[in-house]
């Protein structure tokens, strides 16, 4: 740049003026913008290196006996500024404003650069060793170039084509006739031909030969890039600003590993210089240039397989360019795609059914750490010094003050008085987290965007996060050991933000399918169905409860001395409110008939929440599903609940019926295996014999598994709490209990009986070619009754399967939902309802074909006539 | 082999094409240019029969299960 002519005085007058006259016109109303068509990668060439550097490097020293950068060295102060209160010398600029400075170091001797070794070893095999052209025909040159020139041609075709061109092993060259020799790599950078070294001075002379014309054929773009600039002459020297010493604490310096590896490569250098120029003997010139070799190789890449690794004093490697790049630590993927964010909290969760919906429990622990900034003003000066007087180790307090010129200072017990002193409006205090502070939770992998909510602070004893268990349905969370994340929003705006776009209540119609996320969940659930099947209650123990779900006022509990669970309920329900649907009915408030389970109340289901929530809006339905949760909670802390074996216990007759049907199914299948031994079996079109028997066996099994499961569910005592489980949609279903109390049924492998494991036989107990239930993994006892070896051999079968299946499964469909996600991030529904990517153009006309949002819908209508009653 | 005639098949939604004053009618409703539409080749089976021209705009209704039935506007291009 230097070497640029200066613009003169008046020139620069010019532009200043010009400057003027352009902001005069147009106060920053024009914007310039272009649209980026291409992007070039390309190669650095020496010229370009020397052009946009800014000192040549001289000498291995940093500093010197003052302790000031030497000139020339690798601290050279035009290099950019790592210290504060200098000036680069280049820019002018300070500390961070200084992006620091290339600089450049000539070097003696070429030197391969490692991490181009690939492409050299192809141009070197695949190009004339006399003439430099590429070592293939006229023609097919020119098939090739049409190949690559199609301009939408696929990627994998001009790979394919320029695959074509490096032709090893034609001993002759096409153009001048010049013998091939054949060119190995002896890694990681030594290039040999016919067991002779290629110095890297006759690569560059190799490369150098090679016609412009020739080099498209090789995927290289011959207006940007040159193939012996991949053989270094002269080396950029990075700039300070990415290689910064850091002070210790003794006062000594110590240097970042890449200055500790450039100070090997200029001192090599120097000396290799100098011996060349003393006219030392070859071998040592030669030496030296290996060395050269070797620090300029590290430097670029550390970890190569062939290179012993450079290494500090201290014996760990160094971490140079590459290792800076690559890997998990590496820039891209810990630091540019992955970033960690101040004023957050991970840990466990836990469950706790009395908080509110949208409250998330905070240890102290991390209340006292996750702070909020809290402006001083006239008002609240003395609420703020309390805070101030209880110091960082008592709650609630706070940790720092802000003075208005930016200064932070820590509460200590000695800096508090101090503190408490100067404090006065404009400063800042930052305070501990307190009940009702605004908060973002949080639960990997955020694939909605009811993954991310935002609650309200509750802080409490213990180590966990805690939320209501009745909000893990979006989070997807269960407490098996599950963590998620706490972000507090930092300033009043953020704090709006997520208040009004991300609190709980904002979320409670799914965007999906319309309906709630959020439902009772097990206890609730079962509690609700209990209390409203067929629950009386005194009057006193309903107060009770009611009281315990938070409700005070009783005027429209009914003055009976014993009431209905249903009655209990209604007071729940807002007194104008009517539902009615195939489950239940609910007349101005009162539940008149059907009994609350998950098709009402659940997650994901239960029009009532919906119709609620549409009626009452979200502050209500928050607040009534909170309520009606606590209420089914608090029937089973009244009633006690719980499960036992003895749920599955079945009535003699009932035993007795199920035997007789599995007895008949079993004589069923015997007869129809003898048809097919027979040949009196009728094949169903399109199958053969043998599947026909296969179909029709698997058919009769499972209608009997089906009848054990009816006798089950009519013959079990009804009020047992495993029924009530499943009856209510709880936790379970029939086919559950069934499976305790009856029977298994059949094992299925890829939807067939499982029929192999030995030659025609499933286990060696079985005789060859047993077709029999028992013999092809129908488990006909149930879990009580306990199964035999052979049933539990088969039902680990199965289970193993299943296990392999969903440990397959859910990383590709996860990958699969990430591919699509990401595909569609930024399409976004305009004002005139089409849908558009980033560059606005239309992906679809109306959103969903209909233009209606799920969530503001009813079954994909919207209900106007409902709309105009409720606002008229 | 015998010709089929694909319009015909249920599986193809109905494709026509615009004359020059719907096409800009339908521009200028969604304050767009051609580029910003959905596009379709010259090429398309769908379409051989309209005979149309690369800056052609072709109106495809297809059934949806959302809306019963709905309208999308494709402009031609090459190839």
């Amino acid at each position: 740049m230097e070497e640029e002519n200066q613009p003169s005085k008046e020139e620069v007058q010019e532009v200043v003026k010009e400057e003027k006259k352009l902001e005069k016109i147009e106060p920053q109303e024009e914007y310039v913008y272009k649209q980026v068509k291409s992007l070039i990668f390309s190669v650095l060439s020496p010229k370009m290196i020397k052009k946009m550097a800014s000192a040549k490097i001289v000498t291995p020293e940093l500093y010197d006996r003052e302790g000031y950068p030497v000139d020339g060295g690798l601290m050279d102060i035009r290099l950019g500024v790592i210290d504060p209160g200098l000036r680069c010398k280049t820019c002018g600029s300070k500390l961070k404003e200084c992006v620091g400075h290339f600089g450049y170091i000539e070097l003696a001797r070429p030197i391969i650069h490692v991490n181009f070794v690939p492409v050299i070893l192809k141009l070197l095999r695949s190009t004339c060793r006399e003439c430099g052209r590429a070592l293939v025909s006229k023609t097919k040159a020119e098939k090739v170039v049409d190949a690559v020139e199609g301009e939408e041609e696929e990627v994998a075709e001009k790979k394919k084509a320029h695959k074509s061109v490096s032709a090893a092993g034609i001993a002759k060259c096409p153009h001048c006739k010049a013998r091939q020799q054949k060119v190995t790599l002896d890694k990681p950078t030594t290039f040999m031909e016919a067991e002779r070294r290629i110095s890297p001075i006759d690569i560059r002379a190799r490369l150098e030969k090679i016609p412009d014309e020739d080099l498209s054929l090789f995927g290289l773009n011959s207006t940007s890039i040159r193939p012996e600039w991949e053989v270094l002459t002269v080396m950029p020297i990075p700039p300070v600003t990415m290689r910064p010493s850091i002070t210790l604490e003794s006062g000594e310096r110590s240097e970042d590993d890449l200055t500790h590896k450039l100070g090997d490569i200029v001192r090599i250098n120097q000396r290799l210089f100098e011996n060349i120029n003393a006219g030392a003997p070859e071998i040592i010139i030669e030496d030296l240039w290996d060395l050269l070799q070797y620090h300029i190789t590290t430097f670029f890449d550390n970890s190569l397989p062939q290179l012993p690794p450079a290494r500090h004093r201290s014996g760990q490697p160094l971490k140079t360019i590459s290792e800076r790049i690559k890997s998990k630590e590496g820039r891209i993927r810990h630091n540019l795609a992955g970033k960690r964010t101040n004023f957050s909290a991970r840990t466990v969760i836990s469950p706790d059914p009395m908080l509110e919906l949208n409250d998330v429990g905070v240890p102290r622990e991390i209340a006292m750490k996750l702070t909020i900034p809290e402006r001083v003003n006239e008002w609240n000066t003395a609420f703020l010094k309390k805070f101030i007087q209880n110091g960082p180790e008592i709650y609630p307090g706070a940790n720092y003050i802000i003075r208005p010129d930016g200064k932070k200072k820590k509460i200590t017990d000695e800096t508090k008085e101090s503190a408490l002193e100067e404090l006065q409006p404009g400063y800042v205090v930052e305070r501990h987290l307190m009940d009702g502070d605004v908060a973002i939770f949080n639960r990997q992998p955020s694939l909605h965007r009811m993954s991310m909510m935002c609650h309200r602070v509750r802080v409490l004893p213990g180590r966990t996060l805690r939320l209501n268990s009745a909000i893990c349905n979006p989070y997807n969370a269960d407490f098996d050991g599950d963590e998620m994340n706490l972000h507090i929003p930092q300033t009043e705006e953020a704090r709006a933000e997520a208040e009004i776009l991300m609190e709980v209540q904002t979320q409670l119609i799914s965007p999906r399918y319309g309906l709630s996320v959020i439902g009772c969940v097990q206890d609730a659930i079962s509690g609700n169905y209990i209390l409203t099947k067929n629950l009386t209650v005194s009057r006193g123990e309903a107060i009770d409860l009611l009281m315990a779900v938070g409700i005070t006022n009783f005027s429209r509990l009914p003055k009976k001395e014993m009431v209905t669970g249903k009655e209990v309920f209604s007071v729940v329900i807002p007194e104008d409110f009517s539902f009615k649907d195939e489950h239940a009915t609910i007349e101005d408030g009162k539940l008149i008939e059907g009994v609350m389970d998950r098709n009402l109340l659940g997650e994901g289901s239960g029009l009532l929440l919906r119709t609620i929530h549409k009626k009452y809006g979200k502050d209500f339905s928050i607040d009534f599903l909170g309520k009606i949760f606590r209420l089914g909670i608090e029937v089973l802390f009244r009633k006690g609940f719980s499960t036992g074996i003895s749920d599955t216990d079945l009535p003699e007759n009932g035993k007795n019926e199920i035997k007789q049907s599995l007895d008949d199914a079993y004589e069923e299948v015997k007869g129809l295996i003898e048809m097919y031994q027979n040949n009196k079996l009728d094949s169903f079109p399109g199958k053969t014999l043998r599947e026909t028997l296969e179909l029709r066996i698997l058919e009769v099994l499972n209608k009997a598994r089906n009848k054990t499961g009816e006798i089950v569910s009519n013959t079990a005592r009804q009020d047992s709490h495993t029924m009530i489980m499943a009856k209510s949609g709880a936790r379970g279903n029939l086919l559950n209990l069934a499976q305790m109390a009856a029977c298994v049924g059949q094992q299925a492998m890829r939807g067939k009986r499982i029929d192999n494991g030995f030659n025609q036989r499933t286990l060696s107990m079985f005789k060859k070619g047993d077709l029999s239930p028992v013999a092809r993994g129908f488990i006909r006892n149930g879990f009580k009754t306990g199964l035999t070896p052979a049933e539990f051999f088969f039902g680990s079968m199965t289970g193993r399967d299943s296990l392999m299946d969903t440990a397959l499964r859910t990383p590709k469909s996860g990958y699969l939902y990430r591919r699509l996600a990401n595909a569609m991030q930024d399409l976004r529904a305009e004002y005139d309802g089409t849908i558009r990517d980033s560059s606005r153009k239309i992906v679809q006309f109306s959103y969903g074909e209909d233009g209606i949002d799920v969530s503001k819908s009813e079954n994909g209508k919207i209900n106007v006539k409902r709309i105009i009653s409720n606002i008229v | 082999m015998v010709e089929v005639d694909i319009t015909k098949h249920i599986l193809v939604p109905k494709h026509t094409k615009l004359s020059d004053k719907e096409k800009k009618e339908v521009l200028e409703s969604y304050n767009v240019t051609l580029d910003d539409l959905p596009r379709i080749r010259i090429s398309d089976p769908a379409i051989k029969h309209l005979h149309p021209k690369v800056g052609d705009m072709i109106k495809v209704l297809r059934k949806s299960p959302t809306a019963g039935e709905s309208v999308f506007y494709r402009g031609v291009i090459d190839v």
